[in-house]
């Protein structure tokens, strides 16, 4: 294909809340590696395969250097977290990158998930008390999906629970670009960082038994720990990783799951399919956002394609998830499927360090619905649920449930 | 059926220990895979199967022969 031909637009337009474009099935058998338009009017090349996709997010030469003079620019206004500050205080790659991940990572280990998870359940419970006082329908989103995840990280944090909520709405003003005003978002960012700040400074005084203790006890960088400075933005950095991927997963997972009520009634008869029900709707999700996208620092091939230097290539890990030469009947949601080897949280040495911490919450989440609430059911038809298009993440914007 | 993993390939997301707690452990100080069975018994296999197939950084490598 060459590049004086009609590119597609990028992200593909689609209406239905849980169904892929139709263009995605079409891509990986015709034309796996193919040129897009980006909102900013950039190029880029966008890969739906799932070898190719899990290859590259895999391979170094791969970066995430997006700032890069020729890289394509993703938005109009070039705006959003990933390309502020933050971005630039956390090690991107290499070793100092792998050296970070190690000292963040006892924090995700699936031991220390497993000791999470009794806290978890509780906060589980103490949101679905309230959804049922406040009586049906209700918005599984707003009264569940959305807060469940901050809390957790509040808690891992170190944050007492009295802030809470001002922590939900930080990490809601920066993401959601276009829902807030640069004014707006600029405000939150800067209460956010004096916010940690102070936290910093309380648990240098008066260490707990939460991650942002532990890094700060670990020493600074002499003592192969994080500088303050990197100590305050990996907080940030995992409330806003953490946050709206886990909410929206939330959602998107119970509707799948209630689009066709047999799902939920498999899971009622059999709750032992509760993790491998959650995988396959990570899997399934059809709605994950934009993609990851790398910026490639050499020439080099992919599916018989050459890609030269400086190209920008977006990774569909959703369209690669529904790849039939990777999953048998790649289209059905098959509750049992094992292994189950998605990539919903991307590939190798950048892959989701949340991932152990995400799969718990989605879990629990679904475990404590089944048996709160076995009657659940969607108070809308499916067509009727609707999506929002964020730039990093994509979700419904209402989830409305009865039970 | 023999195990082998690669430490500097690992990304400490603790999948294989969510699927096979018996042969797969991860390092309190860094969450890196400690493996605690190197050759398996027979109904431990397929769950090591699926860890080695999940691990999102390959870096479990299984000798079937062995
Ligand atoms: C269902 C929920 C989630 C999804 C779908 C998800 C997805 C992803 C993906 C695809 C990446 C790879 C980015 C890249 O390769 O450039 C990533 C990275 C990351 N995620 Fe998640 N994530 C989720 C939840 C979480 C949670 C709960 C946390 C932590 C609180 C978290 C923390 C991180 C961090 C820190 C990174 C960067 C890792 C690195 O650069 O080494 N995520 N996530
Ligand atoms: S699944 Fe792979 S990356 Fe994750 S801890 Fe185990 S060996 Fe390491």
């Amino acid at each position: 294909m060459s590049v004086n031909e009609q590119a597609l637009s990028y992200p593909i337009p689609n209406d239905a809340a849980l169904d892929p474009p139709a263009e995605w099935a079409e891509l990986r058998t015709r034309c796996p590696v193919t040129h897009v338009t980006l909102p900013s009017g950039d190029r880029a090349t966008l890969l739906t395969r799932y070898e190719d996709v899990k290859q590259v997010l895999a391979d170094p030469r791969f970066t995430r250097q997006l700032t890069a003079p020729d890289a394509a620019r993703l938005s109009a206004d070039g705006s959003g977290v990933f390309s502020s500050e933050m971005a630039t205080i956390i090690p991107d790659s290499g070793e100092e990158h792998q050296h970070w991940r190690r000292l963040v990572g006892r924090w995700f280990t699936a031991k220390r998930m497993n000791a999470l998870r009794p806290a978890m359940i509780r906060i589980a419970d103490d949101l679905i008390d309230d959804m049922v006082k406040r009586g049906a329908p209700s918005d599984l989103r707003a009264s569940l999906g959305f807060p469940l995840p901050v809390y957790v990280i509040c808690d891992m944090l170190g944050v007492p629970a009295a802030d809470r909520d001002r922590f939900s709405y930080w990490s809601d003003t920066l993401l959601s670009l276009t829902r807030y005003g640069k004014a707006e978002i600029e405000v939150a960012q800067g209460e956010f960082f004096q916010y940690m700040s102070d936290l910093v400074a309380t648990k240098r005084a008066e260490p707990g038994d939460d991650l942002m203790s532990e890094m700060i006890t670990a020493g600074g960088p002499e003592d192969g720990g994080l500088s303050d400075i990197q100590i305050l933005v990996t907080g940030m950095a995992l409330l806003v990783a953490g946050h709206e991927t886990t909410a929206n997963m939330i959602g998107k997972m119970v509707s799948m799951l209630l689009a066709d009520r047999t799902r939920w009634e498999r899971l009622l008869a059999d709750p032992a399919l509760i993790r491998t029900a959650v995988e396959e709707s990570l899997r399934l999700d059809a709605n994950s956002g934009f993609g990851l996208p790398r910026y490639l620092n050499a020439e080099t091939e992919v599916s018989g394609t050459v890609l030269p230097r400086g190209t920008t290539v977006v990774c569909s890990m959703a369209a690669a998830n529904r790849d039939e030469t990777a999953f048998e009947n790649a289209g059905e949601m098959d509750l049992t499927r094992s292994p189950n080897p998605h990539l919903a949280f991307g590939s190798g040495a950048h892959s989701c360090l949340g991932q152990a911490l995400a799969r718990t919450e989605l879990q629990v989440v679904l475990e404590a619905l089944l048996r709160r609430l076995p009657t659940l059911e969607l108070a809308v038809p499916v067509e009727e649920l609707e999506r929002v298009e964020g730039l990093a993440v994509g979700g419904l914007r209402e989830v409305p449930v009865r039970w | 059926m023999k195990v082998i993993v690669d430490e500097a390939k690992c990304c400490g997301a603790g999948q294989c220990v969510l699927i096979a707690p018996e042969v797969f452990d991860q390092r309190d100080e860094d969450g890196i895979v400690v493996l605690l069975e190197p050759e398996p018994a027979g109904d431990r296999h397929t769950a090591v199967r699926e860890a080695a197939a999940v691990c999102p950084a390959a870096a479990i490598q299984l000798d079937e022969d062995a």
